[in-house]
């Protein structure tokens, strides 16, 4: 990279920030559109279901388009803690084989999975930091980006503590999960929670009473990823080991 | 600057002249502010509502990411027309599972029924997709070793998918402890029955909660096999005097599936 390249790279989402401002094109505040949020959605994850088939992975790429191979919108982790207290994570692939290479496992002394996916944050790092506004949360607090507003700058994903995002390989825009956002539209689960076997993956309105999210939450110990960012995620892990990052 | 120089030269702009009080640079300057402000509104009047206003901008993302097409059509479509399966799958293990978990998105299908035809896996590749033996996955999960469980044969041979059961009734101990026995099935403990541990009163059959099998009891019932004096071949063996000190086996050891020599079991 040459210093043109460089200061070309580093002006650009600049200038076109500034006029953005000037033009009034404003950036997202952060804030949900008003009005009452007619619902608020959220996933809840079951540890101790997740059988690590990656039958969620397939049906996200095939329901998303999520382009292949290297590109998930939602996936499977397989934690695995040696006896010698050093923790391997491996990524499964959508066949659900783990990636077994390089461990040996009469070294493990517990593994599980762990599915992952945007975590849908109350506070959205990725929200705050894009320069154009393009990516926003909707009513229902599922963060959603406008792929004609973003110009591809990639300050998202850096700023996503999860990893959710990418850019989207033909249209370089940045791309994550919707909480399958055109199914909800049509009273569908998202792809992943309707094709889980086991029921590891649950969905549903926080706010109500009784719905198998709620329950989940209700008759479980309860943890969110990297609770200390105070990012408040939506996305609730029930059984989740202490060595989950 | 030249071009206001150049036409009041030749008398253009004689229709005003400039004020004395008035300095020159003050006169430019107003000139250039009056341009840059009127610029600034023309442009922004001319700029569509989409490129300013942030709701509408909102709403319109939400509205095209909303009219994107579904590819799995969800639990509910297929029982419509597929209702003898829908029934035979209502009460069996598989009665959470949806029809799209081993069937393929079928949003296609429903539109074009004759023509698009969800794949049925019928080989022995898919099942093990979730029950090929996984010592990450959840303990009591219905799991097999694909290599030695009946090989070559599909598992539909003996298996109904919509209602999956062991070809035979379980009889015995799992027909209860299903979850204890699926997880001695692959641990080295396999080949074990269970009353090499356990002596069962036939009356617990009749009523388990008030008469219950013997548990064994002391160290020395498993240096049965895993003491030094043992004469067990291919064991794990340890001095069942001095090892663990006060605990006993079970307090580290679960022999249901005890920890050492975990088979690798490859798919």
């Amino acid at each position: 990279m040459n210093r043109r390249h460089f200061l070309r790279q580093l002006l650009t989402p600049l200038v076109g920030a500034i006029s953005g401002w000037i033009f009034g094109i404003r950036p997202a505040q952060g804030s949900t559109p008003e009005g009452e949020p007619p619902r608020s959605y959220g996933m809840g994850i079951d540890i101790e279901k997740c059988i690590g088939c990656g039958s969620c992975m397939t049906a996200c790429i095939a329901e998303n388009n999520v382009p292949q191979p290297f590109y998930y919108r939602t996936w499977v982790e397989r934690y695995a803690v040696k006896h010698d207290g050093e923790v391997v994570v491996q990524l499964i692939s959508k066949d659900g084989q783990p990636v077994r290479d390089e461990l040996n496992e009469r070294s493990v002394l517990r593994s599980f999975y762990v599915p992952k996916l945007c975590n849908h944050c109350e506070h959205p790092p990725c929200v705050q930091v894009c320069p154009v506004g393009a990516t926003f949360q909707s009513p229902e607090g599922v963060v959603l980006v406008d792929d004609q507003r973003c110009i591809g700058c990639r300050y998202c994903i850096q700023a996503c503590p999860y990893g959710a995002r990418y850019l989207h390989p033909a249209t370089m825009t940045a791309d994550k999960c919707t909480f399958c956002y055109h199914r909800l539209a049509k009273d569908l689960l998202p792809a992943c929670v309707e094709v889980c076997p086991t029921q590891a993956r649950v969905f549903g309105d926080l706010e109500s009473t009784a719905s198998p999210l709620t329950r989940l939450i209700r008759m479980n110990k309860i943890h969110v990823l990297k609770d200390h960012l105070n990012t408040e995620p939506k996305v609730f892990y029930a059984n989740l080991d202490g060595e989950v990052r | 600057m030249r071009n206001v120089r150049w036409l009041s030269e030749r008398g253009a702009l004689r229709l005003w002249r400039r004020p004395a009080w008035l300095p020159d640079a003050a006169l430019r300057l107003s000139i250039v502010l009056f341009v840059l402000i009127g610029g600034f509104v023309m442009v922004r009047r001319a700029l569509p509502v989409a490129m300013k206003d942030r709701e509408v901008q909102v709403t319109a993302a939400m509205e095209r990411e909303q009219a994107r097409e579904v590819t799995y059509a969800g639990a509910s479509a297929c029982g419509d027309c597929h209702e003898d399966k829908a029934l035979l799958k209502k009460d069996g293990y598989h009665r959470n599972l949806s029809c799209e978990t081993c069937h393929g998105p079928a949003a296609a299908h429903i539109a074009n029924p004759t023509e698009i035809k969800p794949p049925a896996p019928r080989d022995r590749q898919f099942c093990p997709t979730c029950h090929a033996y996984d010592l990450s996955r959840p303990m009591g999960f219905p799991q097999i070793n694909p290599i030695t469980h009946n090989p070559v044969k599909p598992c539909i041979a003996c298996h109904e998918a919509h209602d999956p059961k062991p070809p035979s009734v379980p009889g015995e101990c799992r027909a209860c402890h299903g979850e204890i026995a699926r997880t001695k099935e692959i641990s080295p403990h396999a080949l074990l029955e269970c009353t090499t541990c356990h002596t069962v009163p036939e009356a617990h059959k009749v009523t388990p909660h008030s008469i219950l099998p013997t548990k064994p009891t002391t160290r020395d019932f498993c240096g049965g096999c895993h003491g030094t004096e043992s004469k067990a071949v291919g064991v794990p063996k340890v001095d069942v005097k001095t090892h663990g000190e006060k605990y006993l086996c079970w307090q580290c050891h679960y022999p249901h599936m005890p920890e050492l020599h975990r088979r690798e079991v490859q798919r």
